[in-house]
């Protein structure tokens, strides 16, 4: 199949914006969905809701079923060894809050290090400010090349036998950098200290392998991959689960509750408080059974194909600088002279094109940048060189539109 | 290109946006109000000079689209010799010009401001329009606090 069949399925993309045909390149924002896993979800309410791991009835059995295979499909798809290790969050930024509160908080203190770079989302620079903080801890940033990529000799600098942790995104929503996670784990790991990786740009573009990236904590959100949103996974490696306390505390994640004192389910489940997010696992589930028919490879070469594409129509134009290195993630943030973002985004909006527009949830990159804001496009499984072409048609309409007045 | 796209970006939009009229900072004994919007990253630094309940001078400084940039241009002249009083009524006729509501255009001159109003076709963009004068509202609040 093609990306123009791919696209077909799904519904949302067949439908005019502003009286133009819908060109949607904010997918690095949210992915839209399949007709599948939007079938999956409306199977799951219409036959078979019900809550998990306590009915003793059919409808029960059959929830439980689906949330757990669901669990199982995580468990193949970013190959981790247990599903004991697969826990389910309602996204990243839940995610790597669960490693900071419950790992970071009960493990650092003062004279100890945590390791982050300058690129990461808010998500994973805010937790570990957090921890710092309660702690006394030291927050370091691995330093970036021009280019906005990581060279392992600043990591082996940076990096020290005080560094506890190190986390760091795969994938930047921003630069599009792939940052090279396995090589930094190594590092972290010669130091003593445990890594932690933010996939949300990752797990939905590239087959992710866990233990061949040997980190300790993976977080990725269903959302960006064409699941619903709501849920995420936090994976982790089950010695350092089994050590650490829920954050969360209440229904379905107990063993025994005493008037004082309670003791908890074992993994995952013990950090998996109050009803957990069915539909949504269900939802995700379907998604990962899409992905995997068209396969992640197939879905990766097409994306660095469309990112090349663009670039290279990008550099017909006049006045427009791109952000990031030359091998890049299927995305590309960009700034046209002497026109704001907002105001791109909004000409582009007009011509039914969606893009993003801002800080993209990472201002001390933006800092790093010198820039206020930026404008990106960014691709999935079901855009084509078509909608790279109206997007091109729709700068040069904006860069007409601004050009009379500088 | 659409005709919604040629009533948010009027001529005169466009000329604040080019020259921004009261850009920079008032020095001597001026409040500051620094304001952000912090899902797009536009920020606004005002300074007003207020004596005897009256807004003798307004000036900004900032970063933002040519939206945000040019309706603070439109506002520092509007409430410039203004009440107090009236700027805040002022800046309550600007926000129901935002929502696209009915608005009172007869008690005080709107001028340029009247340009702003097909932004209230572009919920994306109305916080870019309104940066300013919410800054305006905080700013004169801290002296009716005072004087309180």
């Amino acid at each position: 199949m093609s990306a123009n069949e791919w696209r077909k399925l799904f519904p949302i993309l067949n439908q005019e914006v502003n009286g133009k045909p819908l060109v949607y390149l904010d997918s690095a924002a949210t992915s839209q969905k399949p007709i599948q896993v939007i079938e999956a979800l409306d199977k799951y309410y219409k036959e078979y809701n019900s809550n998990v791991h306590r009915g003793v009835h059919t409808l029960g059995t059959r929830a439980t079923d689906g949330y757990e295979g669901a669990r199982e499909k995580v468990r193949r798809f970013i190959g981790a060894k247990s599903t004991q290790e697969i826990i389910f969050t309602r996204g990243t930024t839940t995610a790597i809050n669960t490693v900071a509160r419950s790992y970071g908080m009960a493990n650092l203190s003062e004279g100890d290090e945590i390791v982050i770079t300058p690129m990461e989302h808010h998500s994973n620079i805010i937790p570990w400010q957090q921890v710092a903080k309660t702690t006394g801890a030291t927050l370091k940033y691995i330093p970036l090349q021009p280019d906005g990529t990581i060279d392992l000799a600043d990591v082996e600098k940076t990096v020290t036998e005080h560094t506890k942790i190190v986390s760091v995104m795969q994938v930047s929503n921003v630069l599009g950098t792939i940052n090279p996670i396995k090589e930094i784990a190594a590092i972290a790991h010669k130091n003593g200290a445990v890594m932690v990786v933010d996939g949300a740009q990752s797990a939905p573009h590239m087959k992710v392998d866990v233990q061949d990236l040997d980190c300790d904590f993976f977080a990725f959100s269903a959302h960006k991959m064409c699941g619903p949103t709501g849920i995420g996974v936090l994976y982790g490696k089950k010695a350092l689960l089994n050590k650490m306390e829920p954050v969360e505390f209440g229904g379905e994640m107990i063993d025994f509750v005493g008037l004082q004192e309670s003791t908890w389910k074992e993994l995952p489940w013990k950090f998996e408080g109050g009803t957990p997010i069915i539909a949504g696992a269900i939802g995700l589930g379907a998604a990962i059974d899409f992905l995997e028919d068209i396969g992640l490879d197939n879905v990766l070469k097409h994306e660095h194909d469309l990112a090349e594409y663009a670039m290279e129509r990008l550099s017909e134009l006049e006045g427009v600088t791109i952000f990031g290195p030359k091998k890049r993630a299927g995305l590309v943030t960009f700034n046209l002279d002497d026109v704001h973002p907002h105001d791109v985004a909004t000409v582009l909006d007009s011509e039914g094109i969606a893009v993003r527009a801002g800080h993209h949830c990472a201002q001390p990159l933006m800092k790093w940048l010198d820039v206020t804001a930026t404008a990106r496009a960014s691709f999935y499984l079901y855009n084509t060189e078509d909608d790279i072409d109206a997007f091109l048609k729709g700068l040069t309409t904006a860069k007409e539109y601004f050009g009379h007045v500088f | 290109m659409s005709s919604n796209l040629d009533q948010l970006y009027r001529q005169v939009i466009m000329d604040h946006y080019k020259n921004p009229r009261n850009k920079g900072v008032i020095e001597d004994g001026a409040l500051t109000i620094n304001m952000n919007n912090p899902t797009c990253g536009d920020r606004i630094q005002l300074t007003l000079k207020v004596e005897d309940g009256k807004i003798e001078s307004a000036k900004f400084d900032g970063e933002g689209c040519s939206i945000s940039l040019a309706s603070a241009s439109m506002m520092t002249q509007a409430v410039k010799g203004l009440a107090v009083e009236d700027a805040v009524k002022l800046a309550k006729i600007f926000y129901d010009m935002m929502l696209g509501n009915d608005y009172d255009d007869e008690t005080y001159d709107l001028g340029d401001i009247e340009a702003l109003s097909g932004v209230s076709k572009f919920p994306a963009r109305i916080k870019c329009a309104t940066l300013a004068w919410k800054a305006m509202e905080q700013g004169v609040g801290k002296t009716e606090e005072e004087e309180e």
